[in-house]
């Protein structure tokens, strides 16, 4: 039996496999490894709207796909800014594009944080490495509207201070009188004035009420898993923890299987997960 | 079972009138495809005449075990699946997205789809329907459609055949997917032979295989030929060469990532995918970009994959699936398991092609069978029900 | 004015500790304060205190020869820094500097040591306190061991 074909359907994003097309605006390096992109639509005025913890599929030319968060401001509908580690070989053309390069986007994909669910909580921000970028417009979210929530508090931790991802942007958060911000390195070098030590040390040092408080967590699974035990146990309720996930993917919208984990599907269910509903997974290794 | 075809359309025509079927879907502008012989081995492959199909075929399935055998009769239909799947002509193993074309400094894309043909399918068993509606359910109802596969499937003609042998490897009755075709399909048949008659009892599902029934010389079925067909599929179900317990199978496997038996099967596992590539359902696929040698010219291109594979779940710095165990404990309990969470339905229709075409004769059954053993039921986080998030 | 027995009593370190100890425990503290740059111990010498940090910020380093010091973490407001003193040879492993103006206090060692040898009650609090933290320091360091942010996970 053959289906019904389908016209009412509605245009969903990933329908078409097909990436739209974008022009680099600009391009700045944020650190040894990593680039941040400003693009915007050759054929549009505006962007799709995001909200903060979404990613896109980015296009290199002849290179690929790979899924990239978009790490700038969602009230900015004329551009998609992605901050891009370049670790392999999209990335490494992705960040090796000119000032007017082309580039391929679809999306944006998946889950978000529940910045608006947080209303009327403290807000904890832990991020690892370049795990501050699909949180930066979180960030910029709740700033934006900063009366809205009770304490917001900043915890960010690099490798080494040369890694420091937005640096001008964390200088500014920190003269802020209505935003607490401790970045730590695991690696110190000679002029380094801040703090040394894992980022999960910052937790127990935080001022934030546990017992109304909303965590989003992104960086590397260790990391995540280390920092959970620590918000766990300064008594944040396990379903105020949400973490981003990563896996590998190829297509964005279920349909390539790559990115399951456990029941769910990354590029769908995730990135952004409550805690409580991948715990059982969260606990298993090679899932 | 029979019950359900009140509605139906039921004939009865002889086995010389099978040729005035196969003409009846070519007239309506169909690229036939069916089961012949080809290497000692049963494929599928583009069909103009009935003589091409397995005729005498049988088969002897095992383990890491499969030979074609003769038969006594000219049955066009007693032999049980072999390693390809309709799976191939719906959700084709490569298939090219889009192009991208240098052009200006930059490039531009052109992501126009051909338009498939129309396309039958003749001889498809009742666990290979099961594993086309599955898979319907898998790229056309998620958050997104596969439109290739949403193009081809739309202009798909099925003419389903129920079993009226079961295989070394079956266990379709354990998965409720046959012997018997039970519905998503155009036509089903039901071969029966008894003594010099050779003849076919068929039902329509669609108007599209009523109409095609009408066409060829038939009769109404008598009680007698009811009957003999219903005892031909009795006759699979009676003769299934595996079984599986498939009571809470999905919490069996949820609550056992550490079970020992994954260590033990990870011994045997060579992680070569055979499984992956020969089952019906398995739908992963992984996208490559290939360019010319100027680099004018790219295509971006999916092919199938396969969750055995250390690039499948490769995230920079190396594979979260390292381990052989890790790798088909992801393929078992998201086949058996995990597909409810996801789909609602299992992954698995019991054809038995994984365990048949396992080159180190891994038998998914006796995994189950072992995980159930000395396992109790216990607690497990339930199958969430929710609409899709995100996209907002 | 905050004594320093309040202080004290309102730290999360000591919180819960029976009075009569607590009160033993100040007997043995005393205010001090490091200007940024000043070392509060050193690799080597005798570990007679430990510290608890009530402002500013502390390096622990260790001296390595052609690469200088190399800083290992450090301690800021609300940490307890030390615990060579409770084990012998009672030296300092690493040296420790302010980074800024710092004011502590610092608790006896040998004065604490000599108690808790008279008090096995309160030996046994401090030990349990002491293990905690170096629990957690040890936590800290096996996660910077992995080099989580690196390129291979």
């Amino acid at each position: 039996m053959a289906i019904a074909a389908e016209k009412s359907q509605p245009p969903l994003h990933g329908e078409s496999l097909a990436p739209a097309l974008y022009r680099v605006h600009s391009i700045r390096r944020e650190t040894h490894d990593s680039f941040t992109l400003d693009v915007r639509p050759q054929n549009a005025l505006n962007t799709p709207a995001f909200a903060p913890g979404q990613f896109n599929m980015v296009y290199a030319y002849g290179c690929g796909e790979v899924p990239i968060s978009i790490s700038g401001d969602p009230a900015d509908h004329r551009r998609f800014v992605h901050t891009i580690r370049a670790v392999g070989a999209a990335t490494t053309a992705l960040c090796g594009l000119k000032k007017n390069g082309t580039l391929g986007v679809r999306g944006p994909f998946g889950s978000h944080w529940p910045v608006d669910e947080s209303a009327g909580s403290d807000v904890v921000v832990v991020a690892g490495g370049i795990g501050l970028a699909p949180l930066r417009p979180a960030l910029y979210r709740l700033l934006a509207e900063r009366q809205r929530y009770g304490r917001i508090v900043l915890l960010y931790g690099v490798r080494t201070p040369g890694d420091i991802l937005f640096p001008r942007e964390l200088k500014q958060w920190r003269a802020q009188f209505d935003l607490e911000v401790h970045v730590t390195v695991d690696r110190a070098t000679s002029d380094w004035q801040g703090r040394v030590g894992v980022v999960t040390t910052l937790i127990r040092k935080a001022t934030f009420d546990p017992n109304n408080t909303v965590a989003m967590v992104c960086g590397p699974e260790v990391m995540m898993r280390f920092t959970l035990l620590e918000l766990l146990s300064r008594g944040v309720p396990a379903d105020g923890v949400f973490l981003s996930m990563e896996r590998n993917m190829k297509c964005g919208v279920g349909l390539c299987g790559h990115c399951q984990y456990g029941p769910t599907f990354i590029c769908k269910d995730g990135p952004v997960y409550p805690y409580t509903r991948i715990a059982s997974t969260f606990a298993t290794r090679e899932i | 079972m029979p019950g359900n075809d009140s509605n139906q359309r039921c004939v009865t025509f002889e086995s010389e009138q099978l040729q005035s079927l196969l003409d009846a879907v070519q007239g309506r502008g169909y690229e036939v495809f069916g089961p012949r012989v080809r290497d000692n081995t049963i494929v599928l492959d583009r069909l103009s005449s009935i003589t091409e199909l397995p005729i005498g075929a049988g088969t002897d399935q095992n383990n890491a075990r499969f030979r074609l055998t003769s038969r006594q009769d000219q049955a066009f239909f007693s032999y049980t699946v072999g390693a390809q799947s309709w799976k191939r002509y719906l959700h084709e193993p490569t298939l090219r997205l889009w192009n991208a074309q240098r052009d200006d400094g930059g490039f531009k894309v052109d992501a126009n789809q051909s338009l498939p043909p129309k396309q039958a399918f003749v001889g498809v068993r009742p666990c290979e329907l099961n594993a086309i509606l599955a898979l319907d359910r898998v790229l056309l109802h998620g958050v997104a459609a596969d439109s290739a596969y949403r193009s081809r499937r739309e202009k798909t003609l099925i003419v389903a055949v129920d079993c009226g042998v079961a295989g070394g490897t079956c266990f379709c009755t354990s998965m409720g997917t046959g012997p018997r075709a039970s519905s998503g399909y155009d036509l089903a048949l039901t071969e029966i032979i008894e003594g010099d008659r050779h003849y076919f009892v068929a039902r329509a599902e669609t108007e599209l295989g009523a109409e095609i029934l009408e066409g060829i010389p038939h009769s109404v079925p008598t009680e007698a030929e009811r009957t003999a067909a219903e005892n031909v599929v009795a006759s699979a179900a009676a003769h299934m060469g595996r079984t599986v317990d498939a009571a809470n199978i999905r919490d069996l496997l949820v609550r056992n990532p550490s079970h020992s038996r994954w260590d033990q099967v990870a011994t045997r596992c060579m992680t070569c995918g055979n499984c992956t590539m020969v089952c019906p359902t398995c739908f992963c696929t992984t996208t490559t970009d290939v360019t010319d040698l100027a680099g004018e010219h790219a295509e971006h291109c999916r092919l199938w994959d396969s969750c055995f594979t250390l690039d499948y779940s490769y995230i920079h710095g190396g594979a979260v699936r390292s381990s052989a165990k890790s790798r088909f404990r992801q393929w078992l309990t998201h086949k058996f398991g995990i597909w409810f969470d996801q789909f609602g339905q299992s992954g698995c229709v019991g054809c038995g092609r994984c365990i048949t075409w396992c080159p180190a004769g891994i038998d998914v059954t006796e995994e189950l069978a072992a995980l159930r053993e000395g396992n109790p039921p216990g607690n497990c986080p339930p199958i969430r029900k929710e609409t899709p998030r995100g996209n907002a | 004015m905050e004594t320093l027995e309040r202080i004290l009593a309102e730290h999360p370190f000591l919180h819960g500790l029976a009075r009569p100890h607590l009160e033993l425990i100040v007997g043995c503290a005393t205010n001090v304060r490091f200007n940024p740059g000043q070392f509060l111990f050193h690799e080597g010498e005798e570990a007679d205190r430990f510290y608890v940090i009530r402002h500013g910020k502390v390096r622990v380093e260790l001296f390595t020869p052609g690469r200088g010091p190399i800083t290992i973490q450090t301690v800021d407001d609300g940490d307890i820094l030390g615990w060579s003193w409770l084990l012998a040879p009672y030296q300092w492993h690493f040296d420790a500097q302010a980074v800024e103006l710092t004011r502590a206090i610092a608790l006896d060692g040998e004065c604490l040591r000599t108690k808790c040898e008279r008090d096995h009650d309160l030996g046994y609090e401090m030990l349990k306190r002491f293990a905690q933290i170096m629990q957690q320091r040890m936590d800290a360091t096996r996660l910077q061991l992995l080099d989580l942010y690196g390129n291979s996970r």
